[in-house]
């Protein structure tokens, strides 16, 4: 239990321990620890990009969304306004079309009308004719209306 | 001692026998042959792993030995962060060879107690003690050579005036004290060394002596107080290693700060 030569050689063990350990042993594992540690923060740091990259285009697709549902309402409702005015002037071509027809037909019924009386008036008068021939006919006394003719005869 | 441990009979003479160290030369020319043998063959172990790791070191996903080795490399780092705030090349690679080898060498103290010397003595060898911190030559060692680095830094950073200056005037700024302030630096420094290796020192040499202590008792008796005693001495293992090393870092931060 006493100090001796031995300390020498545990000294000089150690010093070369601690060479051999600053020379070969600690700068190789620093290193590779180190990089390693950048290369996870890069990692890391690329997916936090990533993460924010989705993001962006979550919210830029959100934004095209609305846009084209703003589009599709606007386009919706401009067909919509259109088809009303196609219907509003159909219907009031139509309304004038019936009206014009109405009044054609009305005109056709008058001429019609004013054909049957003229064709009645002739009729009738025809049959008024008739009626006093054959009342004449009945009537005629041959030698009173004799008389009356040679009359008249006479005074040619 | 040898001798008198071939004297001794029973309980002492096995506990002599265990904290006997294999030796060779007389006086202060004694060389430890198993602390030497052990420490080198653990550092040895120690770097081969760790220089293992470092050649198949990639910054794709780690295996388990690499992942391992970069827990210690992240640790000890953190450790050295923590306390020192200079910039040095040497400070963290040193903290990890503290830490590793004294863990190392206080593991030995978890192989069962006869086993290692049972070996040697089936080999030969009449003494082992495998424990390489319970022989105060390798904690000395250690702390010495933190203690050279300490002077060493403090030369380095703050000159030989500044560091000649922190010695006479501080903590007590006057000429008058500067006696007792070289007192007072003195013991503060000297203190450092002596504290680190004989804590480690005492800690590891204790645990050994209660092993054997329960190692004397009846066979029935061993595993009931040794399975508890070793699995607290996982715990005061990593401590001291841990200790020795966060110390260390501390003492070499203190040098490189100026006075205050």
């Amino acid at each position: 239990m006493s100090i001796n030569i031995t300390l020498i050689g545990q000294i000089i063990t150690f010093a070369l321990l601690v060479w051999f350990v600053m020379e070969y042993v600690w700068p190789v594992l620093f290193t590779a620890l180190e990089e390693r540690k950048k290369k996870i923060a890069d990692g890391l740091a690329a997916a936090e990009k990533g993460h924010e990259d989705m993001l962006l285009a979550e919210q830029k697709a959100k934004g095209l969304l609305k846009t084209a549902k703003d589009q599709s309402s606007d386009i919706v409702s401009l067909a919509q306004r259109q088809a009303n005015e196609i219907v509003e002037e159909s219907k009031n071509t139509a309304k004038k079309e019936g009206d014009r027809l109405i009044l054609a037909a009305k005109a056709q019924i008058d001429q019609e009308v004013q054909h049957s009386k003229e064709t009645l008036r002739k009729e009738v008068a025809a049959l008024a004719v008739a009626a006093a021939e054959q009342i004449l006919v009945a009537e005629i006394d041959k030698t009173k209306h004799q008389e009356i003719v040679n009359k008249i005869s006479n005074r040619l | 001692m040898a001798t008198e441990a071939h004297a001794a009979e029973g309980a002492t003479g096995y506990i002599i026998h265990h904290l006997t160290p294999l030796s060779v030369g007389e006086g202060f020319w004694t060389l430890h042959l198993d602390t030497l043998f052990f420490s080198a063959v653990l550092g040895g172990l120690f770097v081969w792993f760790f220089k293992k790791a470092a050649e198949n070191a990639t910054t794709e996903v780690p295996g388990l030995v690499q992942n391992f080795v970069e827990m210690m490399v992240e640790f000890v780092d953190t450790q050295v962060k923590d306390s020192f705030h200079g910039h040095s090349k040497l400070i963290a690679p040193l903290a990890l060879t503290i830490f590793c080898w004294v863990f190392l060498f206080n593991f030995m103290d978890l192989f069962p107690i006869d086993l290692l010397p049972a070996i040697g003595s089936v080999m030969g060898i009449p003494y082992l003690r495998v424990v390489p911190s319970t022989d105060l030559n390798a904690t000395f060692a250690l702390s010495i050579s933190v203690f050279c680095l300490i002077i060493f830094y403090n030369l380095k950073i703050k000159g030989l005036w500044n560091f000649s200056k922190e010695l006479l005037f501080h903590p007590f700024n006057h000429w008058l004290l500067i006696p007792f302030n070289l007192l007072l630096n003195f013991v503060e420094y000297l203190a450092k060394p002596i504290s680190l290796a004989l804590r480690l020192f005492g800690n590891l040499y204790a645990g050994e002596l209660i092993f054997m202590l329960i190692a004397l008792l009846p066979a029935y008796l061993q595993p009931v107080l040794s399975l508890p005693w070793a699995i607290f001495h996982i715990l005061i293992i990593t401590l001291q290693a841990f200790i020795f090393m966060v110390l260390t870092i501390v003492y070499l931060s203190m040098a490189h700060e100026e006075a205050h």
